[in-house]
């Protein structure tokens, strides 16, 4: 069993963003952490404000694409990027609270803003012991 | 893509014959170049909308296709209401009625040079670009709505521009049959602070050159010599838009399964036309347009704004504004008789022939204004529509070049800064918040502009006008 991790795949036009973990919950929070990358260095958004989303979908990967359009919701509203996430899965629902600060263009460098999380090469499945969540963002 | 796949109509017209669940052919317009380079995906998805209920004559792709979310960028497909023929969020996309709208200056090129970088620098200050930025043009709910059914019209009205551009844009600047009430709030809460801003991705605002005419009369028509400064702006329904798409695609991914649609790819989620889902779709889709079509206005008279300031002799009347991403509906002659369609294009741009009754009056004769967005360093083109696209994509054409490599690959193999010193060098200024989106969108990672517009040109879908260069671009 290897640490929680994201990564990005390609995709022609857009970026697939896909979180590795030992639950599926982690994997979750940690494709969040892998749309933040697209936007901007995760590292380097401080967790100064919380904000709270619950998402119900019908299931998992229905489920992944809710939790990442809430977070696009309140990054595109409240003017903020997420550094650190923390998610609990119940029975076709997530609680999950995201940490962040206001975008500042001078320091965070915001590479492109995302219009929305797609049905496109999603997937929540378990492989070789990992949990892995994953579509792609279009940007 | 593998070309052995295709039964071959012409050198530029690709024909994948119906197997399986495929209700019609697939048909893709392109050299066999441009085939070769696209990604199979671009195959997969022609056929899985050709598979869709109540789609008419073929699923079509134009040469800039490109892997898309269910339907390809670059699909083209129209459906029967009468036949079971749906509507498909992913057929129309999340940036509804991106576009490009291309602005006349009455000055040349030189006139821009003597003025470049304050010019660059003014646009770059004044036009609210990339992610987070905000506009001026804050709507409470009532002129939300009011925006929302009125399009650039609301902003005409508002003192954003002048009756002559409706007159230039699709639609008459008015997508009718808009519905505010079917947008969210959450959609308007997106939309709330987004106004008159450019976006950010492959959205740009750039002054460019006329550099070479290949069809006079129209380029006479369309007000262009060599020499000449325009103005093109590309961008969409921003925050609105986005939203309607993410709630529709999951409500129609959901509803598919009720009316019996079975879906070979989530993104292809749609519903009949004739259904509560799809109705509702449609009118806050048109809301969405509408939405494009402000905002897009809106930025124009920022634009004539700096003009104005720095450039005072300067007038900018619009040339044309076009759509990509719409479902649209539109009476085209299949098989002899004329049909009432619902076309989606997803990443093309309708392309009406000469005597066309929605060509704007003073261009009718030679056909519609197609306008071919570039990237940055690269050329953008201006077409004209033709009367042989009407049979072959129900009057549609490409809208840009297509991406060639993904972001990822781009972001790993230029520097933003490399990009811009380079381009500075050929005479062209970017101006950017944010350099990791300039290397992102390097002119590089796109397929050769030129190659898609002379495959769209010898397919007969639109016709070679006009190619202009950047001298100032605004990077979102």
């Amino acid at each position: 069993m290897t640490a929680a991790r994201w990564e990005h795949f390609p995709h022609e036009a857009d970026m697939g963003v896909r979180g590795i973990g030992t639950s599926k919950a982690e994997a979750f929070e940690q494709a969040a952490l892998a749309m933040t990358a697209v936007i901007t260095e995760p590292s380097g958004v401080a967790a100064r404000e919380a904000v709270a989303i619950r998402c119900e979908a019908p299931d998992d990967e229905l489920l992944l694409v809710d939790w990442l359009n809430a977070l696009i919701y309140e990054m595109a509203t409240r003017g903020l990027l997420f550094g650190r996430f923390q998610v609990t899965l119940s029975d076709g629902g997530l609680d999950g609270t995201a940490w962040g600060e206001r975008a500042d263009v001078a320091r965070h460098r915001p590479a492109v803003e995302i219009k929305g999380a797609t049905y496109t090469a999603l997937r929540v499945a378990r492989e070789n012991g990992e949990w892995i969540a994953q579509c792609i963002v279009d940007v | 893509m593998d070309i052995t796949l295709f039964k071959r109509r012409s050198d530029y017209e690709w024909e994948i014959e119906p197997t399986g669940g495929m209700r019609v052919p697939g048909v893709i317009y392109a050299s066999e170049a441009l085939v070769r380079e696209m990604d199979h995906k671009v195959y997969e998805q022609t056929v899985n909308v050709a598979a869709l209920p109540g789609i008419v004559q073929a699923s079509y792709a134009m040469p800039d296709a490109h892997w898309g979310y269910g339907f390809p960028i670059g699909g083209v497909a129209a459906f029967d209401p009468d036949e079971g023929g749906v509507v498909s969020a992913g057929g129309v996309g999340f940036d509804i009625s991106c576009g490009v709208r291309c602005l006349h200056t009455g000055l040349t090129a030189d006139d821009i040079r003597g003025v470049q970088k304050l010019l660059a620098d003014t646009l770059y200050v004044r036009i609210p670009a990339g992610v987070g930025s905000t506009g001026r043009v804050h709507l409470n709910r009532e002129e939300m709505d009011a925006m929302l059914t009125g399009g650039a019209k609301w902003a005409v009205d508002r003192g954003y521009g002048t009756a002559a551009d409706l007159d230039r844009t699709e639609e008459h600047g008015q997508m009718r049959d808009a519905r505010a009430a079917n947008v969210s709030d959450r959609a308007k809460k997106r939309q709330q602070d987004e106004m008159g801003t450019l976006g950010s991705g492959n959205h740009y605002l750039e002054v460019q050159e006329v550099r070479e005419i290949y069809d006079a009369k129209a380029a006479a028509a369309f007000g262009l010599k060599p020499g000449d400064a325009v103005v093109s702006i590309h961008c969409g329904s921003r925050g609105l838009g986005h939203q309607i798409g993410t709630e529709f695609l999951k409500k129609m991914a959901i509803a598919a399964g009720t009316y019996g649609i079975a879906l070979p790819d989530r993104e292809l989620a749609c519903a009949p036309i004739h259904s509560p889902v799809g109705e509702e779709y449609l009118g806050a889709m048109r809301a969405g347009i509408n939405c494009a079509l402000a905002n897009r206005q809106i930025l124009t008279h920022l634009v004539r704004g700096v003009f104005a300031d720095v450039l005072p002799q300067a007038r900018l009347p619009l040339l044309y504004d076009v759509s990509h991403n719409t479902c649209k509906v539109e009476e085209h002659v299949v098989d002899g008789k004329p049909r009432r369609l619902f076309v989606h294009r997803k990443g093309a741009t309708r392309a009406f022939g000469p005597g066309h009754p929605d060509v704007p009056e003073p261009l009718r004769a030679v056909g519609q204004p197609v306008l071919i967005g570039g990237s940055m360093g690269t050329g953008s083109y201006v077409l004209v529509g033709t009367k042989e696209a009407e049979a072959r994509s129900f009057s549609s054409a490409c809208h840009g070049a297509g991406r060639a490599m993904s972001r990822h690959q781009a972001y790993r193999t230029w520097k933003g800064r490399q990009v811009i010193d380079e381009l500075a060098g050929r005479g062209i200024l970017i101006r950017s918040p944010s350099s990791r989106g300039v290397a992102e969108e390097a002119p590089g990672a796109y397929k050769d502009v030129g190659a898609v517009v002379d495959a769209a040109d010898a397919a007969g879908l639109a016709r070679k006008v006009a190619r202009l260069e950047p001298l100032v671009c605004v990077k979102g």
